[in-house]
């Protein structure tokens, strides 16, 4: 008994194979897309990779970009095979390669879906990545003159200045480290040494940040020293002051930025899996309604097609006793006294 | 003598007809780059509309725009009657409208060289322009409370840091202005007193710039106040200190910006004027060899196609006459129509009257 068993008249048949031409010219233009959304989204992570430490995010853009090309070469094939179908001496030409062809094209599905889930997993590693990367990146703010992270200042800058965001968690994070570099400090004055002196690592901490932190929508000139002081300036109180300064945190800023990207992206792979998996149920009805009406004899009539020849248990029941049966061939066979090189005569009832 | 002729048979005809429909095609979308061009450029301008004075400068892409629409239209019709041209019985309805073709077309080739020589002659007015507009969002920069110049402060910090500049000509032009609010100052402390006192306007000026002017490129971190005083920081020379703050002017940036914007569509503009004129001309061969072929009544013979009937000067000498004729006959046509009339009658009576030479 056949699972979803359909009938198929030549006229159908020829319909069918038209169609199915027309959808695999699509999914080659799907797998254009998907290749370039996987482009996209690398030089987007290259573009900041300084800021994210070592983590496998890379793999997410490179499965797309491969998938996406594989896409374009099975649909290709896909495409000239529907189309040779509708003349039976060119599907002749077709028939051994159609099965296999259908059943690369299903483990294929298998890695775009794969691909549509990797872009939602990406979440997890992408925060780890980009909290120890900045971490990084706002210690080594004043290392301009160290070779390898001259321009680690200008790179933060640039990042705060454009997504609108101050340090790691937020403002305070730039309190904690010292990023006015050695050079720049006059070890003479006592406020220095005093600075120097007050925490255990000799670092000069102060409560101030840089100039990219400060808010543009800010009526009042950028206040970046001496932040928690708030007799240091007139009018000022820290606590209720919001548009001094960005409030949010650049992890927070690029967390959404990504996320953002590759939901997108995860939503366009799994409308193209889906796409993918009608056409090659298409596809699979075009080949078992061929190979049927060959063996009636005579392509020019009605005949059957479906999906899987037997009911699904059944299949599954006939490809595990395959797979029990390859691995048995190599296995001796014990039933019979053990040595199969000497020929014991079965023991039927003679006589 | 008629003005370079040149002799069209009826294969040449059909090869002048089809190449004058693809090139007036290509005109078409040429006009339509065009009309993309002014409408980015017009939208480029309308966006720093803030620190500019005047509007002067939008006439550049204002023409542009009506040049580029103008031009789709009148090639389109080019194509139209290229490809009426070779059929006898749908060219006639084409011919009036010739008439009125060939000068809508002069003045398009006209308004596009005068879009080149305005985009470089139309220089100096930007920069006035830009001049006084920086110098009034300086000078608001601090009124973030006043209705209509709160934004100011947020278009100023927004255009230095976009454009990598600082002040109108440089960083100098903060120190003349007060740019913190006083509603940000303590009067009772000594220092803001000394400060206001100093001058004569009584504002609180100070030798510090907004953090905008800051240079992210800089190794050092941005140092915007006191920037005169070389013993306020230390390992600091003001005079020989180049990456602290942006070193350009903002109306040097902007001006810069802008010629660069217009500059970079004259190649399109002066391509354009290239092919309209040789539309022009074709579309002249086309119009004097098809109305010679029908003329002759034989489709198929050959026919001359011309510039100009007559030379260049009986031309234009036949355009002054009849130019003068309607003039004259506006001019004198109300005031003595009976006058005129007798004339008529004279002339009339003479031509009957003088005999006719004698052979």
């Amino acid at each position: 008994m056949a699972f979803l068993k359909l009938t198929f008249s030549k006229n159908k048949r020829d319909k069918l194979a038209q169609v199915l031409w027309i959808l695999n010219w699509v999914s080659v233009v799907t797998g254009i897309l998907l290749f370039s959304m996987g482009l996209f989204l690398k030089v987007e992570i290259n573009k900041r990779v300084e800021l994210m430490a070592e983590r496998d995010i890379q793999y997410v853009p490179n499965m797309l970009i491969a998938v996406g090309l594989i896409a374009c070469a099975i649909n290709f094939l896909g495409g000239k095979i529907c189309y040779d179908c509708v003349d039976t001496t060119k599907f002749l030409r077709w028939k051994l390669i159609l099965l296999p062809y259908i059943m690369c094209t299903f483990f294929f599905t298998f890695c775009v879906l794969v691909g549509a889930l990797m872009c939602y997993s990406m979440h997890g590693e992408l925060e780890e990545s980009l909290n120890l990367g900045l971490t990084e990146a706002i210690r080594f703010y004043k290392d301009t003159d160290t070779p390898g992270r001259c321009f680690l200042k200008r790179t933060v800058d640039l990042l705060q200045i454009e997504f609108k965001c101050c340090g790691n968690n937020g403002y305070k994070d730039w309190f904690q480290i010292q990023w006015i570099s050695n050079r720049y400090l006059d070890m003479s004055k006592k406020d220095v040494l005093d600075r120097l002196r007050s925490n255990v690592r000799g670092k000069y901490l102060m409560d101030g940040v840089p100039f990219s932190c400060c808010n543009i929508n800010s009526p009042r000139p950028c206040i970046q020293q001496q932040i928690s002081n708030n007799s240091a300036h007139f009018n000022y109180e820290h606590q209720t002051e919001e548009l001094n300064l960005w409030m949010k945190g650049c992890r927070q800023a690029l967390l959404e930025y990504y996320t953002h990207i590759v939901q997108s992206i995860g939503l366009t792979v799994l409308i193209t899996w889906l796409f993918e998996l009608s056409v090659l149920t298409g596809v699979r009805y075009l080949q078992t309604s061929l190979e049927n009406g060959l063996r009636q004899g005579d392509l020019n009539s009605e005949s059957d097609g479906w999906l899987l020849e037997n009911g699904l248990m059944e299949t599954a029941r006939i490809n595990l006793n395959i797979m029990k049966n390859i691995g048995k061939c190599n296995q001796i066979d014990t039933a019979n006294n053990g040595d199969p090189n000497i020929d014991v005569p079965s023991s039927s009832i003679a006589h | 003598m008629v003005l370079l002729k040149i002799k069209f048979t009826q294969q040449r005809r059909v090869h002048l007809a089809q190449g004058l429909w693809l090139l007036s095609w290509t005109a078409v979308i040429w006009g339509a780059i065009i009309f993309c061009l002014g409408v980015y450029l017009k939208m480029e301008l309308l966006r720093r509309d803030e620190v500019m004075d005047n509007t002067e400068i939008h006439v550049v892409p204002n023409i542009l725009i009506i040049v580029g629409l103008a031009s789709i239209g009148t090639n389109w019709v080019a194509s139209c009657v290229c490809q009426d041209s070779l059929d006898a019985t749908r060219f006639p309805r084409w011919k009036v409208l010739l008439l009125g073709w060939f000068p809508v077309a002069a003045v398009l080739c006209c308004l596009l060289i005068s879009v080149v020589v305005l985009s470089f002659a139309l220089q100096g007015r930007l920069e006035e322009s830009l001049k006084v507009g920086l110098r009034n969002g300086i000078r608001f920069y601090k009124d973030t409370d006043v209705p209509g110049r709160c934004y100011q402060k947020e278009t100023i910090d927004r255009l230095q840091m976009e454009f990598r500049c600082c002040g109108n000509n440089n960083f100098k032009d903060w120190f003349e202005v007060q740019w913190v609010s006083s509603r940000y100052l303590n009067f009772t402390s000594k220092d803001v007193k000394d400060r206001i006192r100093s001058n004569v306007d009584g504002r609180y000026l100070l030798d510090g710039v907004p953090f905008s002017c800051c240079n992210p490129s800089s190794p050092r971190p941005c140092l915007r106040y006191t920037l005169t005083d070389n013993n306020a920081h230390f390992n600091y020379e003001y005079q020989s200190e180049e990456l602290n703050l942006y070193s350009r002017g903002c109306r040097q940036a902007l001006t810069d910006y802008y010629m660069e914007l217009m500059n970079s569509t004259g190649p399109g503009v002066l391509s354009v004027i290239l092919i309209q004129m040789s539309v022009i001309l074709g579309m002249r061969y086309l119009q004097t060899a098809v109305e010679g072929i029908m003329a002759l009544e034989d489709p198929e013979g050959e026919s001359d196609g011309f510039l100009l009937e007559k030379g260049v000067k009986e031309t234009m000498e036949d355009l002054k006459v009849k130019a003068l004729i309607m003039l004259q006959f506006r001019l004198v046509d109300p005031i003595a129509t009976e006058g005129s009339s007798e004339d008529a009658d004279l002339e009339k009576a003479e031509k009957e009257a003088s005999p006719t030479p004698a052979s």
